[in-house]
């Protein structure tokens, strides 16, 4: 009686050694470091690791380890005062032409790296760092939609030679257009019909006149939706990268919000003047009289301008502008007709379709540059000091030769790759007028609060951890010390599975934990009650132990259920902390259930199990 | 070790009046206190601006208090936290100002207070989010609640699933109550807090229910009162053992958890006091007050075979 068979045994074996191995990457930690990465074409060679040695020899500070590889350089650092120090040097000495971000490389062994063993991911409160949730203004983008319309359907029905009386958006949502006879009325409903798709119309008859209203199709607000949000996304990416952050997170949320999580920030100010700051574009003629070298030299031609590609090529460009960014209502990457090479497509609205029909008109087979001018902030070394810099960079992102007169869509070809192409649109995206967008939740860990909070975590986990321990042992006996051996395996078990499940581990999740280990000895508590009441009733040992098992399962399957139907709920409703809370308790309720059923039946069987016995320490 | 040589006998139904004007008056009591102080919302509910920063030598917060008032906020509340270095601003939610501008600026003021000034925490949260999070928080209670009452009514009756569902909100509310009345702050962490006092009490709720099923089944003459009697009294032990465990572990949490999880550890301890009075003296007598009969817990289909066929 009372045996397992050798499967039981080795299934419980298994799941404890993987448990162990996917928990150990946990134990190395991770250290501070810099994650240097280039922005363009900047080398990342062994003259960049000598630079950035000089710079942190010069702040007298002593790195760990350098590591080169692909994604770029990884300076580990001794602790976060040096990695916050180390940071300002290397930033100065390397310029905008670097990204560097402070980071927590993890510790792991390449031999469990290799088996997909990572550490947890710690949450901003542990980590520190600044989350941020933003909302697009939706109203203010059907209505930028609107008044698109309404400047399109005017240049319209002035080419159509149809007569009006006004035309204008309503307040609250709608366009109207009134007309000066009912006759008129038919010829608009015509034009709409041919040309004005995504608008549905209604004609309105009172003692006022004749008149049109209109209104955006559903489907076509949706797509205007979703194409802000998807706008915000990627500029908020671009300059997320600008900003130097490792691993942040920005993602959708909802149908207008979008959450932004950056790691390891401090300096929430810059962060928001960098998310908040506003990329413009300029089409320009390029210059083809002068020469761009001469220019370089110093002698920049009356009227012209001189400009770098992103590759450092000098490029003069006239200085008359002929349309800027805030025109341009789309652009994607996609295949040209005719050759099916890479392209971008172009779509503005109708002022600017006007606009740049005028300019190019004349322009027909010269090339223009398009120039992207975006605000940065730059840390610069002044002395001792290292002062914030605001520069205004601008770059010629592409050359293009115009091929007709060009309107409301238009493309750009002779692209080398789908990968250009998709950077150009990336760039044209976010120089375009975005949808206004704002900050309404902000939540900013310090890291000397982060690590504070980690510290303490730690230390009420053990100190709470042992007081269990201690008192099962005393309280239970023999049994006592299985219910710990399963207990800390419960921990090691739960460890492995927020690793590998990465899920986000918060302070409040490390009560989570904590909570967990209460609750797991609870499921032995009610079997060793069980064995003492049947050892009461006068049930033999061996009989006892099994009828313990069996008439506590039910309950602990009761009572772990209802608990964790009010986790899940909680994991449901629950944001940011609340959210890492109820994970880890409700992976804790499932591997306790395992741990302090099986992993402590398991251990009882191989003690007393099939021996003859007077009594039993529980 | 042992508490309990033998199972005990007391008459804890007998006593169900007596607990009931107890648990009445205490209940009272929270409820006065939600009417008469509130509940100290965080700002996760009302919305508004929190910073932490560290000084790096002792301030005095008058100093910090008339900073912030020439920097325009007035309205800001100050407090130390920690040590005499350390202090929390609360500032409440203001109409038109730009939520990222506003914590730029209360950090100037606060700079003028003093030499270095580090950040510790930075929370804003807009009026719509906040109204969100109390939304949410609600809907999250009263589906646990619902979500119990099923899971219960399933597994054995309705009437111990409403007495369960009476017993969790009961210790729900005074736990409430008193997280009001020691004016602890409520904020989402508080919000976890109360539910899994609601999970926990539960949890303790249904290892006597389990019990009262499993002798309701066995003992064919007794009455209500002496099953349930005896099934609160075979779980003694248990409910005494697990109470004290979870608290050891949370009386760890509160004193060394630090800042945010203190309160929430506090309020929890409260909790499971009351948890574990309430599984003893609320939900077992109100369900003999519901009038839960054998009748009701007999095995039906093939309840009583699935006790047996588990390891």
């Amino acid at each position: 009686m009372n045996r397992y068979p050798l499967w039981k045994n080795l299934l419980i074996l298994s799941i404890i050694v993987l448990g162990a191995i996917y928990a150990l990457p946990n134990l190395y930690g991770e250290y501070p470091a810099l994650q240097i990465s280039t922005v363009r074409s900047a080398q990342l060679d062994a003259a960049l690791e000598d630079q950035v040695r000089a710079a942190l020899k010069e702040a007298q500070l002593e790195p760990l380890a350098l590591e080169r590889d692909a994604r770029g350089l990884l300076v580990r650092l001794t602790d976060t005062e040096a990695q916050l120090k180390a940071n300002d040097a290397v930033a100065a000495a390397l310029g905008s032409d670097y990204v560097v971000a402070l980071n927590l490389a993890p510790a792991t062994p390449a031999w469990l790296q290799a088996l997909g063993a990572k550490p947890m991911y710690l949450g901003l409160d542990l980590r520190g760092g600044v989350h941020f949730l933003m909302e697009v203004d939706m109203e203010a983008v059907v209505r930028m939609a609107e008044e698109r319309f309404v400047s399109d359907l005017r240049s319209a029905l002035r080419e159509k030679k149809i007569r009006y009386k006004t035309l204008a958006r309503e307040a609250g949502r709608g366009i109207l257009v009134t007309l000066r006879d009912a006759a008129s009325q038919s010829e608009v409903e015509d034009l709409l019909n041919e040309e004005f798709r995504d608008l549905t119309f209604a004609p309105k008859n009172d003692s006022e006149g004749s008149a049109v209203r209109l209104n955006l199709k559903e489907d076509y607000i949706r797509e205007t939706r979703k194409l802000a949000l998807q706008q915000n996304l990627t500029t908020l990416r671009n300059r997320v990268n600008e900003l130097g952050v490792a691993e942040p997170i920005i993602q959708q949320h909802g149908l207008d919000r979008l959450i932004v999580q950056l790691p390891g920030v401090q300096d929430t100010a810059r962060a928001k003047e960098i998310l908040g700051a506003t990329a413009t574009l300029e089409f320009r003629m390029q210059d083809e009289e002068h020469d761009a070298q001469e220019a370089v030299g110093g002698k920049t031609p009356p009227g012209a301008k001189l400009y770098r590609t992103r590759e450092g090529e000098a490029v003069l460009l006239k200085r008359q502008v002929m349309l800027t960014g805030e025109y341009i209502i789309d652009a994607s990457a996609g295949l040209d007709s005719v050759e099916n090479r890479p392209a971008v497509d172009i779509t503005l609205d109708g002022k600017g379709a006007r606009i740049f029909s005028r300019a190019t008109r004349d322009n027909v087979g010269r090339p223009m540059g398009i120039v992207f001018i975006e605000t940065k902030i730059d840390k610069q070394k002044k002395g001792n000091e290292t002062i914030k810099v605001k520069k205004t960079v601008e770059e010629v992102i592409n050359i293009a030769t115009i091929r007709e007169q060009l309107s409301k869509r238009f493309q750009i070809t002779g692209l080398d790759s789908t990968e250009e192409a998709r950077n150009l649109a990336l760039l044209l995206r976010a120089g375009a007028l975005a949808a206004p967008i704002s900050i309404i939740e902000e939540r900013t860990v310090g890291p000397s609060l982060g690590q504070d909070n980690i510290t303490m975590g730690y230390n009420a986990s053990v100190i709470g951890f042992a007081l269990v321990l201690v008192f099962t042992a005393v309280y239970y006996g023999v049994f006592g010390l299985v219910a710990d051996l399963a207990l800390a395996l419960n921990l090691v078990l739960l460890l492995a599975l927020m690793s590998l499940l990465q899920a986000t581990l918060t302070l409040p999740g490390i009560a989570g934990i904590v909570l967990t280990v209460g609750m797991a000895i609870d499921a032995n508590v009610l079997i060793f009650e069980r064995i003492r009441e049947e050892l009461r009733n006068g049930t033999t040992p061996q009989a006892a132990i099994n009828a313990g098992y069996e008439k506590a399962f039910a309950t602990i399957a009761d009572s772990n259920l209802t608990t964790l139907i009010a986790t899940v709920v909680l994991f449901a409703f629950g944001t940011g902390p609340v959210k890492g809370f109820a994970v880890t308790l409700s992976l804790g309720i499932v591997t306790s259930m395992f741990t302090a059923i099986a992993g402590t039946r398991a251990v009882i069987n191989l003690l007393y199990g099939g021996r003859r016995l007077a009594r039993l320490a529980v | 070790m042992d508490l309990f040589k033998k199972t005990p006998k007391i008459d804890f139904m007998s006593k169900r009046y007596l607990a009931f004007v107890l648990s009445g008056l205490v209940f009272a009591v929270s409820i006065a206190s939600f009417f008469v102080r509130g509940l100290n919302l965080g700002i996760d509910f009302t919305g508004g601006t929190l910073i932490e920063v560290e000084y790096n030598k002792a301030v005095d917060l008058a100093e910090v208090r008339g900073a912030l008032a020439r920097g325009g906020f007035e309205d800001a509340i100050v407090q130390h936290v920690g040590t005499s270095k350390g202090v929390m601003v609360r500032i409440p939610p203001r109409e038109g100002l730009n939520s990222a501008d506003l914590s730029n600026r209360v950090l100037e003021a606060l700079k003028t207070a003093g030499t270095s000034v580090e950040i510790r925490q930075v929370d804003f949260v807009g009026p719509q989010v906040g109204q969100e999070l109390v939304e949410d928080g609600g809907l999250a209670l009263v589906f646990a609640l619902i979500g119990i009452l099923f899971y219960v009514a399933f597994r054995f009756e309705l009437r111990l699933a409403v007495a369960a569902v009476i017993a969790t909100l009961h210790d729900l509310i005074i736990t409430a109550g008193l997280v009001s009345l020691l004016g602890l702050q409520f904020d989402l962490t508080m919000l976890a807090a109360i539910l899994t006092v609601a999970g926990y009490s539960v949890n303790d709720t249904i290892v006597v229910f389990d019990r009262i099923r499993e002798n309701f089944r066995k003992l064919r003459k007794e009455g209500a009162v002496e099953v349930l009697n005896r099934s609160v009294n075979e779980t003694l032990s248990r409910t005494l053992v697990t109470g004290p465990t979870t608290l050891f572990v949370l009386f760890a949490l509160y004193y060394l958890g630090g800042g945010v999880i203190d309160d929430f550890a506090l309020a929890l301890i409260l909790g499971i006091v009351i948890g574990t009075f309430s599984s003893i003296y609320v939900a077992s007598p109100v369900a003999l007050v519901l009038g839960v009969s054998r009748a009701d817990l007999l095995p039906v289909k093939k309840e009583g075979a699935e006790l047996g066929g588990r390891p």
